[in-house]
């Protein structure tokens, strides 16, 4: 009984930290944060706001543009490289800042971080994502944004790319990681 | 003010306000910025058809699906109010190349030469949209992470594996751009 206990705290333990199974979150920290409270649905609207701010800048930066892409995949701009740039430096110092004070999120919860274990998958996934991107001109997320600039038809390249990670998933023991 | 806001922005505007987006979600909720992972969720909660992968409480990740039609919504709101309608500055010498493969057409963000509804039935916006698509859901999963998730949130915690990821993203990028994708463009 106690061994089992302890069996079940260790594998816990594994999920949290680990992050190396092959079962639900693995590989994916974005999946991980998990808040001990419970909140009501509206309580996600505010991700929907953080969302819209989102959106607005990468119109606004011009990087959800097929022609800026071009421009950065053939050297011929910095200023997809400066947005990038810009962007990571003022998330290495958001992230040391909070770190540093030990600041809690506004619920007053202690801000986790969670480290990403490498895998092969980090290279030979970045190539075929790096593909795609070259081809698409877009990311993710701007995809979603294009879709609200009035390029319906890129709802089509959002359908392709959710099949594409389903495919992933269904093919995903079968793959080198 | 308002005219500064219709004005593209310089990267030493939009990059920092990209970067503060990680600090804002991990202060309103504890959560990683990250984007690709939404197509995930969106496959556990419409198939998940038993794969291990998609087994898991999607609706606990709810806010990342919040978060992505906000992006859409943003864009909207983006276009609608906050642009002068010209079109977009891009290099001359791109521009030259383009003009090779008919492609001449600067007023949207997404070329309306390359991807259109009519489009779908050429072989070239086939290709674009459909395989571009897949290649780019199916390589940030494998990744476990795309531009924001890694380059952005990764780099931003310092992480190696992300920095892996984020040199693999712009080789396969460099790769494509100089040398497959013109092959693509005169289909």
């Amino acid at each position: 009984m106690e061994i089992n206990e302890k069996f079940q705290e260790k594998k816990h333990h594994e999920f949290l930290t680990e992050n190396t199974d092959f079962e639900v979150r693995s590989l994916d920290a974005v999946c991980f944060n998990e808040s001990e409270l419970k909140h009501p649905w509206w309580y996600n609207l505010k991700y929907a706001v953080a969302g819209i701010l989102f959106g607005i800048i990468l119109v606004k930066a011009e990087v959800i543009s097929w022609f800026r892409i071009q421009e950065m995949f053939r050297l011929q701009s910095f200023h997809m490289f400066g947005v990038i740039g810009s962007a990571v430096t003022v998330g290495i110092i958001s992230v040391w800042i909070i770190k540093k004070f030990k600041i809690k999120t506004i619920y007053n919860e202690p801000i986790e971080f969670v480290s990403k274990k490498f895998n092969k998958g980090n290279i030979y996934g970045g190539l075929i994502f790096g593909f795609g991107w070259a081809i698409t001109g877009a990311c993710p997320g701007p995809l979603f944004a294009q879709i609200g600039t009035g390029a319906t038809v890129i709802v089509i390249t959002l359908l392709s790319a959710i099949v594409g990670t389903w495919v992933y998933g269904y093919f995903r023991e079968k793959l080198p990681h | 003010m308002f005219e500064f806001l219709k004005q593209p922005w310089p990267w030493y505007v939009a990059g920092p306000l990209i970067g503060l987006m990680v600090p804002a979600l991990l202060l309103i909720g504890n959560k990683s910025f990250g984007i690709s992972s939404s197509l995930r969720h969106i496959c556990a909660a419409c198939l998940p058809a038993k794969i291990s992968f998609f087994k898991y409480d999607w609706k606990k990740e709810i806010w990342n699906l919040f978060f992505v039609v906000g992006i859409l919504m943003g864009g909207f709101i983006a276009i609608q109010l906050l642009t002068t309608g010209d079109p977009i500055q891009v290099n001359p010498q791109l521009q030259a190349e383009l003009a090779t493969y008919g492609i001449t057409n600067y007023n949207s963000f997404v070329p309306e030469d390359l991807f259109t509804w009519p489009s779908l039935l050429s072989v070239r916006g086939l290709v674009m949209t459909v395989a571009g698509g897949f290649l780019v859901g199916f390589g940030t999963r494998y990744a476990g992470g795309c531009t924001s998730g890694h380059a952005i949130m990764g780099l931003s915690n310092l992480q190696w594996p992300s920095l892996v990821a984020t040199i693999s993203f712009m080789t396969g990028g460099f790769i494509v751009a100089n040398i497959v994708l013109p092959y693509i463009l005169k289909l």
